[in-house]
């Protein structure tokens, strides 16, 4: 990647997060911390690897995202809104009664938005079956998915592992947003769930582990990723939990965080100022 | 005519629906050998997925491959149908708006000698209390055949409760069934027995016969589909009656009494039996055996009716 197109992605990167900051905040309450934990990641998959096309949500040609951490749907609205998905001003309405953008992600209400999910847990396995479905159809795309590292508490994170690495699907690329906090405290203090790398390699998938916040980083392991010809592969994340808000980044608190419009305008404030 | 498997019925019906439609496809885990739809993976094995001991993962897979628009049959029995993959039912399948056809093999204590483990007495009230979703049990081979076929073009999910065993045919071949519409098998003045699934169906047609030794008309009604209930039919035989029993092979909390009584207690308040399992675990023997001891006999069903029918002025 050039200098150039890095410059151009982090600017899109500072975009989402301003956004998801406002949004949040013009009601006051939300999933800060994990929804800025994955700006990155969205950033680089919605504007470098993935093939969508904002006016026919459902293209059958398109690549997939399940966000399996559906808590971090104001992150990946953002996205959607500036690609172009949905008119810009929806970001107002997020979480409101009658909205089109609820807290968790919903294919039913959202265009942009291919699984509705927000019981952790379940989504890599949705990932599974459209990559079934995408072999029956002997077709090119390819569906990722994103899990927490919390999440991976949950069971059935560990059932799709077996199943996806048994079924060979080289098509699915999942990422562990490991920001190392879950909602009672570190993952590694309430449910530890290192060495992340070695299990997701015993369970058979081609793993890689990348600063979450590194969007060269992040291009290159999505890259190798998708050269990966027989395994699922799986990118661990290590990110910083409200990433890019001064009141929440790092926050043992910040899961679902209350805070007011005018220290969302000022964390946004900021993020003008910086020059990276 | 000689008793069919069910389950033969059922993965013939598949097959013969995934010929038409190349969308049909089968998820197991690790009982396709009870299923008996080892004869579908035969057929289609691009088709088939087993996805080993894991009900939760298969059911969020098939709701991912129902969002690619795949009609997808998910199989297990049904206390694990019931209990184990709930969420994901809930939310992947149902909440998500996405066609999924979950089947739950085993119901009641047509589980055997696997005992209190894996008998499901209460998977169709849990499954009840999922919005839009389509419950039914089919009480014989030509029902079990229509009505698969009909679930398969839901736009919505279904749960389907399918006994594995022989049955009995109770309809001439080619009968024609709507989910959402009970069957009259039995027309009747005295009292009206509504029955659900393939065991309690042929034990209330059984319990009809001796009631009219007593000389009691009973009406036997197939109440196939639990939810969305036929209110209209159930109303029209409890005017008709003026006395009405239910039979099912579950808790007689949360199935097809609590369904019929809310029915009733809202539209015509009338007298009311709930044949069933009470509230109670269970556990191993042999089918003859089972029915005696939670009280699923046709004698059972008579002599309730009985004493139902004269302690309400009969």
């Amino acid at each position: 990647m050039d200098p150039s197109e890095l410059q151009f992605l982090r600017n899109i990167a500072k975009e989402i997060r301003k956004r998801t900051i406002d949004s949040i905040g013009r009601l006051g309450v939300g999933h800060i911390g994990g929804a800025l934990s994955v700006v990155e990641v969205l950033t680089v998959l919605y504007y470098r690897h993935m093939r969508v096309w904002p006016d026919q949500p459902r293209h059958p040609e398109r690549d997939r995202l399940v966000l399996s951490k559906g808590h971090a749907g104001p992150a990946l609205y953002s996205v959607l809104a500036m690609k172009g998905f949905f008119p810009e001003d929806w970001l107002h309405t997020l979480n409101r009664g009658g909205t089109r953008l609820p807290s968790h992600a919903d294919r039913n209400r959202t265009p942009g938005i291919d699984m509705s999910t927000g019981s952790l847990g379940q989504g890599l396995s949705a990932a599974i079956g459209m990559a079934l479905a995408a072999r029956l159809d002997n077709a090119s795309h390819t569906i990722y998915a994103i899990i927490g590292d919390g999440e991976s508490d949950e069971g059935q994170v560990w059932e799709a592992a077996m199943a996806a690495a048994h079924f060979k699907l080289n098509r699915l690329i999942a990422f562990t947003d490991a920001n190392k906090m879950q909602i009672d405290g570190y993952v590694r203090d309430i449910m530890n769930v290192e060495d992340l790398p070695a299990k997701w390699q015993a369970f058979g998938w081609f793993t890689q582990r990348v600063d979450g916040h590194d969007i060269a980083a992040l291009d290159q392991a999505i890259i190798a990723a998708r050269g990966e010809p027989s395994r699922p592969s799986m990118i661990i994340m290590d990110t910083i939990k409200g990433k890019g808000a001064h009141f929440a980044e790092g926050r043992l608190d910040n899961h679902n965080m209350a805070f007011d419009y005018a220290t969302a305008l000022e964390a946004i404030r900021r993020l003008d100022e910086q020059t990276d | 005519m000689p008793d069919i498997e069910m389950r033969a019925v059922y993965a013939e019906t598949l097959i013969a629906l995934a010929e038409r439609d190349p969308r049909i496809v089968l998820l197991e885990a690790d009982l396709m050998r009870a299923s008996g739809t080892g004869v579908f993976q035969k057929r289609f094995p691009q088709r088939t997925f087993n996805v080993g001991v894991a009900e939760a993962n298969m059911v969020s897979i098939a709701a991912g491959l129902a969002a690619e628009g795949k009609i997808p049959f998910a199989d297990t029995f049904a206390c694990f149908a019931g209990r184990r993959d709930y969420d994901q039912f809930f939310i992947s399948a149902n909440y998500a708006r996405l066609s999924v056809h979950l089947v739950g093999t085993d119901p009641g204590i047509t589980a055997t000698y696997n005992g209190g483990t894996h008998m499901p007495f209460e998977d169709m009230g849990n499954m009840r209390h999922i919005p839009g979703l389509t419950v039914f049990e089919p009480s014989d081979p030509v029902s079990l055949r229509a009505l698969v076929a009909r679930s398969a073009e839901l736009d919505g999910c279904s749960y389907m409760r399918l006994h594995r065993r022989p049955a009995p045919a109770l309809y001439p071949t080619g009968e024609e069934f709507e989910l959402g519409k009970g069957k009259v098998l039995e027309d009747g003045r005295d009292v009206a027995i509504f029955a659900i699934g393939a065991l309690m169906v042929h034990e209330a047609l059984a319990a009809r016969t001796l009631l009219a030794q007593d000389g009691v008309a009973a009406a036997v009604i197939d109440l196939h589909t639990l939810k969305p209930i036929d209110a209209e039919l159930v109303v029209r035989f409890a005017r008709k009656t003026g006395a009405v029993v239910t039979c099912e092979n579950h808790q007689v909390r949360g199935g097809l009494g609590s369904a019929v009584a809310e029915v009733l207690g809202e539209v015509f308040p009338c007298r009311m039996k709930r044949i069933g399992v009470q509230d109670e675990f269970g556990e191993v023997g042999d089918l003859p055996y089972l029915q005696k001891r939670y009280g699923l006999t046709a004698s059972d069903i008579r002599d309730t009716i009985r004493e139902f029918l004269s302690r309400n002025g009969n």
